[in-house]
């Protein structure tokens, strides 16, 4: 079984949109929706959701306010500012260290289950997806992350499926790591803007630092074209390919509004440059498709 | 006044609303809080300086006087400790700092020492704005440290705009947690429209009063338009889908040092957003 992230550094450069257009290319793959904070693909896919389960992050402590006697050696050792001057827990603060439990004299700290969010196995008109929705101002989305693969991986078991294409968070911290790590291949698509190329370099460094083989897709490479030249040069050196350039359309936000894949939106349209697009994203897909075969399991 | 600017959707228009809004205010700070990509200065070109290194704080194991009890690997809920038949192994970057090894080991065998997070860079000398940054290091994890030491730098006497990282996560929480005021920057389109509605989820849960920016406006539908008359939230500003925009965006210029005009509509939205929070300051009394 292979696996596939796609990731950007930058956010909005249009990974969900390639990442869904992937989707309903590939003949045998799961979609797992890693970008769990601000995840998107569910309204191009619309996932029926089959399972559900609660999501536990971290514990949180709670004082019991009858055992404590405000003698204040939790707040001296919370190393996260999380015990405010009334000695009740911050739940944005806390970040389940359980340093308190230990240091209480009273034994009045205790640490109880959060319900950090829930994560999904499902249905789509394009097979199996596993996706996840983290509680806002929740810590550890990278467990999330982790999460919503290893159930992408069940899924891919029980359905005999033989890729996971995964849709990765923006950034480089918990979840992108989270979401690249042990991956066969990661597709970053980038866009030639000077914090598209930026946020590139960036992202490029944290996958080199994981050693994992590596392509670049441009998007909207013709709203800058000397920019794009950059990136091309850039990832020559670092001896990653360049395996497509995609041009500025309308098209990505027509389908979007249509909560259509570009590839089914372009079925039943008569515009020619709109199916030049789609056979351009077809093309990006094959390609991805012979290296990911070209890599041994 | 601490004002940040956030979206639930990355590469709505953050940056370009924080850089165009400190631009057009005069006495003002500006942070870059989106340090696992920051992009404020590739617009400003200032010279920076290290002002601050972000570290944590992370045990060092005496094997030599370490008993092997087990009582540090079992307590640590980050995993970042495993101990060996002949050793306790350590894994720097799944610590969290917390100290509970260090405060449990009845060997007193672990001292603490520091790893390196990141940085925290100032433009040099005098800068109009203000302007700093974080810079979380390559293969770190520990985004919300960062944020927070950052913010250390706020001036309470001059107006702060925080240029706040994308998601809902607690980096999010982090940037925005304790400000006056929060710009929700989106675009009408239904990944916008969806994200956004989780920001509000989120400033709402922290109690700060927020409005509503729609960048790239004609793009998409009126869906965010319908939503913030429905929801009562103020649309503070509409910034068109203008190629000229966009283009002075991909080459690194804050678009209002070309559409001067524009000055103009940033200083009415910061009126706006003063009278907001004096109409919710009344409210309240």
């Amino acid at each position: 079984m292979k696996q596939l992230t796609v990731i950007s550094g930058k956010g909005g450069t249009g990974k969900t949109t390639l990442t869904a257009a992937f989707a309903s290319l590939a003949k045998n793959a799961i979609i797992a929706d890693c970008d769990v904070d601000a995840s998107d693909m569910h309204l191009i896919l619309k996932p029926k959701i089959l399972e559900k389960e609660d999501y536990c992050g971290l514990e949180v402590a709670r004082i019991d306010p009858e055992l404590c006697i405000e003698c204040g050696k939790c707040r001296e050792f919370c190393r996260y500012g999380a015990i405010d001057d009334n000695f009740e827990v911050d739940p944005y603060g806390c970040e389940g260290c359980a340093v308190c439990t230990i240091i209480c004299p009273k034994g009045a700290v205790s640490m109880e289950k959060r319900v950090s969010g829930q994560f999904f196995s499902s249905d789509t008109r394009f097979g199996p997806m596993a996706h996840a929705r983290l509680g806002v101002g929740e810590e550890t989305s990278g467990k999330l992350v982790s999460v919503v693969r290893s159930n992408a991986k069940k899924l891919a078991e029980q359905y005999h499926k033989d890729l996971i294409i995964i849709d990765g968070p923006p950034g480089t911290g918990c979840s992108a790591i989270s979401a690249i790590t042990g991956a066969d291949l990661v597709l970053v698509v980038s866009e030639p803007t000077v914090s598209g190329v930026h946020d590139l370099k960036r992202v490029l460094e944290l996958i080199v630092h994981f050693m994992i083989p590596t392509v670049v897709c441009i998007n909207k490479y013709d709203i800058n074209e000397e920019n794009t030249q950059l990136i091309e040069n850039f990832c020559a050196k670092l001896g990653i390919s360049v395996i497509g350039k995609l041009p500025y359309n309308d098209i990505v936000t027509k389908a979007m509004l249509q909560e259509k894949t570009l590839i089914e939106y372009v079925k039943s349209s008569e515009c020619l440059n709109e199916s030049e697009f789609a056979d351009q994203i077809c093309q990006i897909w094959t390609r991805v498709e012979k290296i990911l075969m070209s890599i041994q399991d | 006044m601490k004002i940040a600017i956030a979206s639930g959707k990355g590469g709505t228009g953050k940056t370009t609303v924080s850089l165009n809004l400190a631009l057009s205010l005069s006495d003002v700070q500006l942070f870059d809080c989106d340090v696992e990509e920051p992009n404020c200065n590739l617009f400003l070109g200032f010279d920076l300086e290290k002002v601050e290194d972000v570290v944590c704080p992370v045990p060092v194991i005496n094997q030599e006087k370490c008993s092997i009890c087990r009582q540090c690997s079992d307590f640590c809920r980050y995993n970042a400790l495993a101990a060996l038949p002949d050793r306790v192994l350590f894994f720097p970057s799944l610590c969290h700092g917390c100290g509970g090894c260090a405060v449990l080991c009845s060997e007193k065998a672990i001292q603490e020492s520091q790893r390196s997070l990141g940085v925290i860079e100032k433009a040099k000398g005098e800068s109009s704005p203000e302007f700093y940054r974080g810079l979380l290091n390559i293969g770190e994890t520990m985004t919300s440290s960062v944020i927070k030491t950052l913010k250390k730098y706020i001036d309470d006497r001059k107006t702060a705009i925080l240029d706040a990282p994308p998601g809902t996560a607690c980096p999010v929480i982090a940037s925005i947690g304790d400000v006056d005021y929060c710009v929700l920057v989106t675009e009408s389109t239904p990944f916008g429209f969806h994200d956004l509605r989780l920001a509000v989820d989120v400033v709402r849960s922290l109690k700060v009063p927020f409005g509503v920016i729609i960048n790239r406006w004609g793009l998409g539908d009126s869906r965010v338009e319908e939503y913030c008359k429905a929801e009562g939230i103020p649309i503070l500003l509409k910034i068109p889908n203008d190629l000229k925009i966009a283009e002075l965006y991909s080459r690194g210029i804050p678009f209002v040092r070309e559409m001067p005009e524009w000055n103009e509509k940033f200083l009415g939205m910061f009126e706006a957003i003063k009278l907001q929070l004096a109409d919710t300051e009344e409210a309240r009394t």
